[in-house]
């Protein structure tokens, strides 16, 4: 293990080295809120950023994007063919993001990147992308990271990890990626790494002792699906449910999409759009029938998905990182962890939940 | 608050035992600061969940919709005007219902709330005037009045205008509002400059559809960006389809606003899309001096006709 400290007084002008070699994105306040956004020269992303209010799932998964082109001009050689469009996969780098939002590209990788399917657009952005993690020491109350597979000093899917140590900023450097980051900026000062791998600890300890809020989801996966899917809480969690797409696009570890062909004038281009399992067109058939037609069915959908279908088709634990942001946004106050209670609880004489 | 609570449960509990209703729906608080869960009691034992504060900002008549059962309500003057309106649209049969009324103080916003502090927002407590946040390393009490949503700070209507249960004395109405000073404001700009507002309002839409899907004015089976034979609107982050989903959204209200705010209060990312419902709400108080929801007896200026409707807008 190397752990390497950056003097803050050489943060800005690291970064400004790296703005040579890396398209760099980070937290930008806008008036009321951070998002991720590519950070304009001598921009610094900003660290006191809790966390931002969108995820960073449309860096590498942009909400819209472009995958072909065409003409409808009959007149052209090549009309009605659909051509890739140029884009940008030169290497860009994420500088403090969280843990959690790290660790949910991995669940994400998941669908994009599998034996059976290679999503090329996904992978070529992910894997032109360094991560910066930047290590929580102050998490929401909202944050349940550490029941969701996750925590705020969590490495998993990270290049570098980032903690503030007051004048200083610690980084553990954890792959090969992060070091040629390290190297571009012009970082290096080593240190007893013993030393500062106790104080990481420490750290770490202190972090995770923050954390107020807490999910269960040990017996999700030996239940049965139908008993689960049947039974009678789904009426009482819908009822409030606006079937809006909040949660689903909010959420770090939503993956899906719907593809759409865009025509202006003589050409046009197919794009894919993010898509919400609370929206009842998600489901239409082209018959007219729709499958999910009832809010009822879509938010269970949405829950079954997360917290059963996901962890028994892929045995890694909750399509869920604990970042809280569906409860804290959710127009309605529909939360997840008690949700999660009421399904890793059912068929138990435990059926109140503290959250 | 807290003998509000108590009548609400009493009533509620009273209207279920006697078989009046089949359902009570109402609030239940919250699992995160300044936030309440709309919630349905079925059984008079069910009744001690429902609460009420100023986190009900939520407009309750958006979970009447064609439903079948016999349902008794909370009801704050915005949900009660709501009400009305789903009455002469036919959404709800008034015999349905037993509306109790609850007379309002205004609700509390979130937004502003939290835009006012540092840290983070663990707690919120309150009493008749003042709203006390706490948070890990702060205390700080505010005046209710000042952390009001906007709607609230400018409604004239803060008791139902229908009930048949009401769980506290009627409050005073506020007089002397200014309701519309943000939209003369916007008004007076030029259309470049109203064009630009626009756009910079809207730039931070997600399309998620919060604002619609709040609104119980958004009842239609399939609203027209959800249209698919023909598709009407692209799916895209294209100002365009953003723009025409807001604008359109905002002209099919127009006559049946009441201002409740829960598009606003809903929107994840904060956009205040009230000011589009309410240069409409607006212009149908001047031209036919009509307040959406206040009576179901009156048709609406945009189902009726009369030989003497201003047309001076006509151009």
């Amino acid at each position: 293990m190397k752990i390497i400290k950056i003097d803050k007084k050489n943060w800005a002008s690291g970064l400004e080295d790296l703005a040579g070699s890396y398209r760099l994105f980070g937290p930008a306040k806008e008036e009321e809120f951070h998002n991720f956004k590519a950070l304009d020269q001598g921009v610094l992303p900003d660290l006191t950023c809790l966390n931002t209010r969108l995820s960073p799932k449309s860096l590498i998964y942009p909400q819209s994007e472009v995958m072909f082109e065409y003409s409808l001009d009959e007149s052209q050689e090549d009309h009605h063919i659909m051509k890739e469009v140029d884009k940008d996969y030169s290497p860009r780098a994420v500088i403090g993001i969280r843990p959690c939002d790290v660790k949910a590209f991995l669940l994400v990788r998941k669908n994009f990147d599998s034996p059976e399917y290679r999503d090329p657009y996904w992978i070529r952005a992910y894997e032109a992308t360094t991560f910066v993690g930047l290590a929580c020491e102050a998490p929401c109350n909202t944050c349940f990271c550490t029941t969701a597979g996750c925590g705020p000093y969590h490495e998993e899917g990270l290049d570098l990890l980032l903690m503030d140590a007051g004048d200083n900023f610690l980084v553990k450097v954890i792959t090969d990626k992060g070091e040629k980051l390290l190297a571009d900026a012009g970082w290096d000062t080593e240190v007893n790494t013993d030393e500062a791998a106790k104080q990481i600890e420490a750290k770490k300890q202190a972090a995770e002792a923050k954390i107020s809020s807490f999910v269960t989801a040990d017996r999700l996966k030996e239940m049965d699906t139908v008993e689960l899917y049947s039974a009678p809480f789904w009426e009482e969690v819908a009822f409030a449910c606006i079937n809006c797409g909040t949660c689903t696009y909010v959420c770090p570890t939503c993956w899906c999409f719907d593809i759409q062909d865009e025509n202006r004038g003589r050409s046009g281009m197919r794009m894919r759009n993010w898509d919400s399992c609370m929206y009842p067109l998600f489901t239409l058939h082209g018959s007219g029938h729709n499958p999910r037609d009832t809010k009822i069915q879509r938010v269970r959908q949405r829950f079954m998905h997360k917290l059963k279908y996901y962890v028994e088709k892929y045995d890694n634990g909750i399509q869920c990182v604990g970042c809280g942001r569906c409860v804290r946004l959710c127009p309605v106050n529909i939360d997840i962890r008690r949700v999660c209670y009421m399904m890793n609880s059912y068929g138990t004489s435990d059926n109140t939940c503290a959250a | 608050m807290l003998s509000y609570i108590d009548k609400i449960r009493e009533t509620s509990a009273r209207l279920l035992k006697d078989c009046s209703v089949e359902m009570v729906i109402g609030f239940r608080k919250g699992t995160v600061p300044m936030m309440n869960e709309p919630h349905f009691a079925k059984t008079a034992e069910a009744v001690d969940k429902l609460v009420w504060d100023s986190n009900c900002g939520i407009n309750l008549a958006n979970y009447l919709t064609n439903r079948q059962e016999k349902i008794g309500i909370i009801a704050k003057g915005c949900d009660s005007r709501n009400i009305v309106t789903h009455i002469i649209e036919n959404k709800i049969k008034r015999e349905q219902l037993i509306i109790i009324g609850v007379p309002c103080s205004g609700m509390i916003d979130k937004r502003k709330i939290n835009a006012m502090l540092d840290g983070e927002i663990n707690d919120v407590v309150e009493d008749e005037n003042n709203i006390t946040v706490k948070g890990n390393d702060f205390e700080k009490i505010l005046n209710k009045r000042d952390v009001l949503q906007q709607n609230c700070a400018v409604c004239i209507h803060r008791n139902p205008v229908i009930y048949d249960e009401l769980v506290a004395d009627l409050v005073e109405e506020q007089e002397g509002v200014d309701r519309y000073a943000d939209v003369r404001s916007i008004e007076a700009m030029s259309s470049e400059e109203k064009w630009k507002y626009f756009d910079d309002l809207l730039s931070n839409c997600i399309r998620c559809y919060a604002c619609r899907n709040a609104c119980p004015l958004c009842y239609c089976p399939t609203c027209f960006v959800d249209e698919s034979r023909p598709q009407w609107v692209g799916k895209s982050q294209d100002p365009t389809d953003v723009r025409t989903f807001h604008f359109l959204r905002a002209y099919h209200c127009a006559g049946r606003c009441t201002d409740c705010g829960a598009c606003e209060r809903a929107c994840p990312v904060g956009i205040n899309m009230r000011v589009f419902t309410k240069k409409l709400e607006k212009d149908c108080l001047e031209l036919f001096g009509w307040e959406a929801g206040m009576s179901a007896d009156v048709r609406p200026p945009l189902d009726t006709y009369k030989p003497g409707d201003p047309d001076d807008f006509i151009k």
